[in-house]
């Protein structure tokens, strides 16, 4: 059934009984032809390009609670392709291309927001760094400007420029950044798989992969086995704990990463702005919460929640930037499991069990990433070779000595 | 979080740094033959969900760098030693 | 209309009238009323509009789970949005204006919005503003962001201050009602440090404003004796205004206390509110029970409010919600309050009329009852929040309906109606047993117990009008089915799906009717649907709090050299390096940094410049290992280093990449200085720490950073060593005992001791003195003294790089944690002959790519060109592009030297491509020029100025 305002109005007419449900809740079938293990953003986002780009069928996408409850339901919704690196950012720039067609190529309204993602600076050394990675982006034909401080002030008066600890410079912008609503993307994706047949099965979760002489076979679940003959990871958080189902161990560690909400507010700010100054960053809801965050806790974590301390260097850097948000309150605090990689960038790959592929090591940036992530996998998963824009994604690029470094922090994961 | 340094006591999770894992050991030899030794040692990680060995430094105290055994689902910490005594317990 | 004030009774003071203003008219309360209880009894039921629907709403609570009474309260700086008019104690001159309603609250145009409401469904904007594309960002967003939210903040600066504070008791107790009284005064008694915590002004929780009997005398009475002995000993501390806000790791608790937000204006120098951290050893859970509404058309009409909220109003303030109220209820409790009794199991309300104002209800006969108030209870949910604050969930009791909280071990429990036990008896009994930490624990007075009796009920299915679920985000009965129907079934995805429980109250009343609404769509338990997640914070809290002293100029410390008093009498320009303040340049009357650096370089390279260079990490290193471990931490040697002599040094991350660069000195056999640069002093530190503690711990070696113990100051130029030898004691400097590169322990000025070392990263004959910081003053003047007859010059960063770039030295700019040694023409460097960190990674492919980035020299074809860093690299003739990329400019400057912009680069193979004519790219700044690649070091080619 399509969406439209027709549709509402047509329901509204019969009291809203006859929607039908966006996906279907089938039972797992004995075999299918490709499992993917995870079904949030990038799972159900490759499950939905396998099926409609490479028109693919017998799929499952396997998700061990309720779909969409991993970090695409956790994270604070920015999108934007500004990276520096030739291997990574003519992928975000695929991604960010994907986000501006996608409502009307999956029939759901996600409210993609192109209201602009806004780095500031504070010191030359960092502005010589963003004019490089704002040259990058330029040199590849993505938008990008750097602003100085009277044209950052004149977008964000109230910022903090006469008593600041490290007044602020300038920044730099990219105006077709934003921000997507999170939840529609996991719904829309699931919706779409789920029309072109895919089999969407909660609650089931993968308790180890069987390989015969170096091929995959199938995995056994809570809820039985499953044969397959091609087996797609995307449980991000717990990469590892999957991976080493197939005998993998990864160059990944778990982090938590913290996220906040404010009470709902009339606008306050307008697009998406990251503190040069302090690990903080801020955007504005749809429906009035300033949805912000800052740096991991720094330990490895499953458990989906940080402390104390990290609260209080996100709240003041928050306010070193906007005084006014002094009286505004926090009104949640959540967190996620973050698949931190040895370099910061993600893995898109086959691996070394025929019929297995690795999609993981988001760190803390897979929701912009989600339409080419799905894409690309797919791809990987349907042509067994990797779109051209995810070539630099390999496993093998640590051993080799091909690191996709942007912050230059080594092989430390908790400092990308 | 509260981690109890042997030699402060117990202190509150902000007067500590985190490296992590402390199982990894840096191979002794420099023969190229061993070097996927290296890249497991710099690289490969187990990763653990539940008990975990980790480097801490009390970089806000006693400069000490000591490894928290912790359980990354709950949190809870069982032990924390000197890093020099779990190495040598290693070795 | 003066009626709603009952004649007596009430906690408030009749003898301390105060006026407040609400929507700029103005009205009196008394001290001890909240801005709730005052309107109310000045007449006014409408206190604000709903999210979506904008439905006129008056109070529903009398406390911290308020949906619906959000006011803007203050203004100017101090204005804040969204505040329960509940939680708010009145005071003299307050202000408060209601919110999300134009052009007012009596006649809001939003409204309208209700007219839709058959489309406007959960999830209807999932389903449309798609087309056509362009409007949902042109048209449809800024429209739904202009009406989202609720209140307005301020965008000015917040005038009040904050404090941060840290506390550790034996016994942490929420709550100040039966249960935790008892707790607080187990353990006091018992000598235990205990902390009691409530969120209200006044300590007593129910007791408050229920009528209980405890010990033969009225409950409030009671509590009055046990808060009094509570106050006077030592080992209790009392903390009302106080809301426990989460629950951590280590039973660490968060707290924030109001100090000052029933003032005006905050006393000076106290704080608004003040931020705790609480670790204790136990806490005690005595939050109590949040009475639920029932679901039913017309249920936010103003004047529907739970019972105990109508009581509440009553017994506490001495206010009347109504004059003829109805009770609405599934439960015994609800009965104690005044009015005419409706229990579901006999009649039910199908809808509630009024608009502004209740003024009867329809019942499931067709029947019509008159009445201005409906006081509604559909249960009791123990206040569980804080106990599933780790991940735990709450279980479902079939016994009382509700959810209780789960086991999280002995370190937290939970007792009284926050426990499940909704008897007073068991109440004081629990709160005994949880609080005596040592001995017997206190005599349970006796009181009068009340049996809880209540049929699961949750919402009237023959409903007229809407029944809403979740008050605040306008969430209706019919919402739930919906989510169910659309396969949004799982709790979590139902309240996404809805925004159930997702308002600034966090769906405290109406998450539980949800979880029933839900259970009854799809046909699963109430325990098989589950709650959602329980997160921090209890109730929101302000980010001024967590923020606390760490404001405006106090947001990071600020790190001055030993040397800056002298660099201000000097007139230095201060810029900001990581913390520190450096002295940049030098002004002049009438120099901008350029004209001031330009001046200092050629002071310097003519004649002699003085520099601070104190920020550089300095780490004194010794053990009869020092040289050893030295060479496991650099790449190339140190332990052949000869004593009195200094090295440059390159440190690589066991990845192989390069970490840190500096100059180490061996002043003795076993007594090492190693340098780093300012940024990674503190991370070059730790790592050393790390390499000793926990990969050789057995090497006799010991360290400390001593970088702010010493006072550094660079003196260059071809009169540096003239100028020295007027300040040195002992004999003149010359090349024989003071040869480049030499490390020596000296005196100056008649005893100070110093270090001096003959280094160079400007490219002239220089030296660096160390002095004790504080010396550092008095030296740099005396340098001054004497080199004024040389016309030395004090030069800074600015200078500084120039002169660094002229000669090709790397910097941070070119360590950018992505390079290697041979990126940086250092490869040889890199020790074959010794273990050291990095080493074998080092070796990898990818990293002795040839078409890696290395650096190189660059200059404008057209020497009026200027250059900028971060400008990107193509070969002449390439179309700009990733694939084309060739790479970019790092460091730039205008040189004095040869009269023109020049700089640094990383560019792919660049040592093979010197004398290529390469294409600036610069999309950023429109730069359109050609730049020639050259060997770095521009200035002094055969570095015979070191010598001079």
């Amino acid at each position: 059934m399509k969406y439209s305002a027709f549709s509402i109005f047509t329901n509204a007419l019969s009291g809203h009984k006859n929607w039908q449900p966006a996906w279907r809740n089938p039972d797992p079938k004995p075999a299918y032809d490709i499992i993917i293990v995870g079904g949030g953003g990038h799972g159900l986002a490759t499950a939905y390009y396998l099926a409609k780009e490479f028109e693919l069928k017998n799929i499952a996408v396997l998700e061990k609670g309720w779909l969409g409850s991993g970090n695409i339901g956790r994270n604070t919704t920015i999108i934007r392709s500004n990276y520096m690196l030739p291997g990574n950012n003519p992928f975000y720039e695929l991604s960010m291309k994907l986000w501006e067609g996608l409502e009307q190529d999956f029939n759901f309204n996600a409210m993609v927001s192109q209201r602009g993602v806004l780095n500031l600076y504070h010191t030359d050394p960092q502005r010589d760094a963003f004019a490089r990675r704002g040259n990058a982006m330029r040199i590849d034909g993505v938008d990008a400007e750097l602003l100085d401080r009277d044209a950052v002030r004149e977008m964000y008066p109230h910022f903090d420029y006469d008593n600041a600890r490290f007044p602020i410079r300038g920044g730099l912008l990219q105006r077709r950044g934003g921000t997507v609503r999170h939840d529609a993307v996991a719904w829309g994706y699931a919706r779409g798989s789920d029309m072109r047949g895919v089999d969407i099965i909660q609650n089931c979760e993968v308790k180890s992969i069987r390989t015969e002489q170096g091929r995959v076979v199938g995995v056994e679940t809570s809820r039985g086995f499953i044969v397959c003959k091609k087996l797609g990871l995307a449980a991000a958080g717990h990469s590892s704990e999957v991976a080493a189902m197939a005998g993998i161990k990864l160059p990944i560690e778990s982090h938590v990463l913290q996220a906040f909400v404010s009470e709902g507010l009339k606008p306050f700010i307008d697009g998406v702005v990251t503190f040069g100054a302090g690990h903080f960053y801020v955007s504005q809801s749809d429906k009035g919460g300033l949805v912000f965050g800052g740096d991991l806790d720094g330990y490895n974590s499953y458990a989906r929640r940080g402390n104390l301390p990290m609260v209080e260097h996100v709240v003041e850097a928050g306010v070193a930037m906007i005084p006014a948000l002094s009286r505004i309150r926090l009104l949640r605090s959540w967190g996620g499991v973050m698949d931190m990689s040895m370099d910061g960038s993600p893995i898109i790959d086959k691996t070394s069990v025929q019929g297995i592929y690795l999609n993981a090591g988001w760190c803390y940036g897979g929701f912009k990433a989600t339409p080419a992530s799905g894409f690309c996998f797919a791809h990987l998963i349907a042509k067994d070779e990797p779109q051209h824009t995810a070539t630099a994604y390999r496993l093998d690029r640590f051993r080799r000595g091909y690191m996709l470094d942007e912050k230059g922090q080594g092989a430390t994961p908790n400092l990308h | 979080m509260l981690i109890p340094c042997p030699h402060c006591g117990i202190r509150p999770v902000e007067e500590f740094t985190f490296l992590g894992d402390a199982k990894p050991q840096r191979p002794q030899s420099n023969d190229p033959a061993t070097m996927d030794q290296w890249f497991d040692y710099v690289y490969l990680r187990d990763n653990p969900r539940g008990l975990f060995d980790e480097y801490v430094h009390h970089s806000g105290g006693c400069r000490s760098w000591m490894v928290v055994t912790r359980n990354t689902e709950t949190h809870e910490i069982k032990a924390c030693v000197p890093a020099r005594d779990y190495k040598k317990k290693q070795s | 209309m003066s009626g709603f004030r009952l004649p007596n009774g009430g906690l408030i003071d009749r003898n301390q009238p105060i006026s407040f203003t609400f929507d700029g008219k103005k009205y009196y309360g008394f001290k001890g009323d909240t801005l709730a209880s005052a309107l109310i009894a000045n007449g006014i039921h409408l206190m604000g509009r709903s999210f979506k629907y904008h439905r006129p709403r008056g109070v529903i609570t009398a406390g911290a789970a308020e949906p619906n009474a959000l006011v803007e309260l203050r203004s100017g700086g101090r204005k804040e949005a969204n505040t329960r008019a509940t939680m708010v104690e009145l005071y003299e001159g307050l202000e408060a204006n209601s919110q999300n309603r134009w052009p007012s609250l009596n006649l809001d145009v939003g409204a309208t919005n209700s007219l839709g409401a058959a489309f406007f469904v959960a999830g209807f904007y999932y389903k449309t503003f798609m087309w056509p594309k362009s409007f949902w960002e042109k048209v449809y967003e800024p429209i739904i962001r202009k009406v989202a939210g609720l209140g307005t903040a301020s965008k000015e600066a917040d005038p009040d201050n904050y404090e941060k504070a840290y506390a550790h008791c034996d016994l942490l107790v929420i709550g100040s009602g039966p249960a935790g009284l008892m707790a607080a005064l187990a353990g006091a008694r018992g000598g235990a440090r205990v902390i009691m915590a409530d969120e209200q002004f006044a300590l007593g929780g129910s007791l408050l404003f229920e009528r209980e009997e405890i010990d033969g005398k009225g409950g409030l009475d009671w509590a009055q004796r046990v808060i009094a002995e509570l106050a006077v000993m030592p080992n209790v501390t009392l903390m009302p205004r106080t809301t426990v806000f989460g629950w951590y790791d280590g039973n660490v608790f968060g707290a924030v206390e109001r100090v000052n937000d029933h003032v005006a204006v905050p006393p000076v120098h106290e704080p608004r509110q003040r931020y705790w951290r609480i670790f204790a050893k136990k806490a005690v859970l005595a939050a109590g029970a949040e009475e639920r509404p029932l679901v039913f058309g017309g249920n936010d009409v103003p004047g529907v409010m739970t019972a105990s909220a109508m009581r509440h109003y009553a017994n506490r303030f001495g206010v009347a919600a109504g004059e003829n109220p109805v009770v609405f209820t599934n439960n015994a409790y609800a009965k104690r309050t005044v009015g005419k009794v409706l229990d579901v199991s006999d009649r039910k309300i199908v809808n509630v009329s009024g608009g502004k104002r209740v003024t009867g209800v329809e019942l499931d006969d067709h029947s019509h009852v008159a009445c201005d108030a409906v006081a509604m209870s559909g249960g009791w949910s123990p206040i569980v929040n804080l106990m599933c604050h780790r991940g735990a969930k709450p279980q479902w009791s079939e016994k009382i309906t509700a959810f209780v909280p789960p086991n999280v071990g002995e370190a937290f429990v939970s007792v009284g109606a926050a426990n499940g036990s909704m008897l007073l008896s068991e109440a004081l009994r629990e709160g005994a047993v949880a609080g005596t930490l040592k001995g017997k624990a206190p005599n349970i007075p006796s009181c009068h117990d009340e049996t809880f009796v209540i049929t699961p009920f949750w919402h009237v299915k023959e409903s007229m009008g809407k029944a809403f679920v979740d008050y605040q985000n306008d969430s209706t009965a019919k919402d739930l089915p919906l989510a169910a129907r659309e396969g949004y079934e799982d709790v979590e995805l139902a309240k996404r799906y809805t925004t159930t429980g997702m308002a600034t109250d966090q769906g405290k009343l109406g998450n539980v009717n949800a979880i029933a609404l839900l259970a009854e769509a799809t046909g699963k338990s109430m325990a098989e649907v589950g709650t959602t997640t329980f997160r921090p914070f209890y109730t929101p809290v302000s980010f001024g709090a967590f923020a606390g002293h760490s404001r405006g100029h106090h947001f990071q410390p600020v790190r001055k050299t030993p040397l800056h008093e002298w660099a201000e009498e000097q007139g230095a320009v201060f810029v900001e390096t990581g913390l520190w303040m450096r002295s940049s340049w030098f002004p002049r009357e009438g120099e901008d940094w350029l004209a001031a650096a330009t001046r200092e370089v050629l002071a310097t390279r003519n004649s002699v410049g003085l520099c601070d260079v104190t920020t550089l990490g300095k780490i004194d290193i010794q053990g009869e290992d020092a040289g050893a471990f030295l060479d496991k931490l650099y790449c190339n040697t140190f332990s052949t280093l000869a004593v009195g002599k200094a090295r440059y040094g390159l440190m690589l991350r066991e990845d192989g990449i390069v970490m840190d660069d500096g100059t180490t000195s061996r002043l003795a056999e076993n007594h090492f200085l190693m340098t780093t640069t300012t940024a990674n002093a503190a991370k070059i530190m730790s790592h050393i720490e790390f390499c000793h503690q926990a990969l050789w711990p057995d090497i006799d070696v010991t360290y400390a950073s001593v970088t702010e113990q010493w006072a550094q100051l660079a003196i260059a130029g071809p009169k540096a060593r003239a100028t020295l030898n007027k300040i040195i004691d002992g004999a003149a400097l010359d090349d024989m005992n003071t040869p480049y590169l030499a490390a020596r322990e000296i005196t100056i000025l008649d005893g100070i001791e110093a270090r001096l070392f003959r280094i160079s990263f400007s490219g002239e004959h220089a030296y660096e003195l160390a002095v004790p910081a504080d010396n550092g003053n008095t030296v740099a003047r005396a340098l001054m003294h004497a080199g004024a007859e040389f016309g030395i010059t004090p030069y800074g960063l600015e200078a500084l790089s120039i002169m660094r770039i002229e000669k090709g030295h790397v910097a941070g700019a070119e360590l950018n944690g992505t390079t290697t040694a041979g990126d940086l023409g250092l490869g040889k460097m890199m020790s074959t002959k010794k273990d050291y960190i990095g080493r074998m990674m080092a070796t990898r492919e990818g990293l002795h790519d040839a078409n890696r980035q290395c650096v190189v020299g660059i200059r404008p074809v057209d020497v009026k060109d200027k250059l900028h860093s971060g400008s990107h690299l193509l070969k002449r003739g390439d179309a700009p592009s990733m694939t084309n990329d060739q790479g970019y400019i790092t460091s730039v400057a205008w040189s004095p030297m040869l009269n023109m912009w020049l700089g640094l680069a990383l560019l792919s193979n660049g040592r093979a491509r010197y004398g290529q004519v390469v294409k600036v790219f610069d999309g950023l700044r429109n730069i359109h020029m050609f730049a020639e690649i050259c060997d770095p070091m521009h200035f002094d080619t055969k570095n015979e100025r070191l010598h001079v």
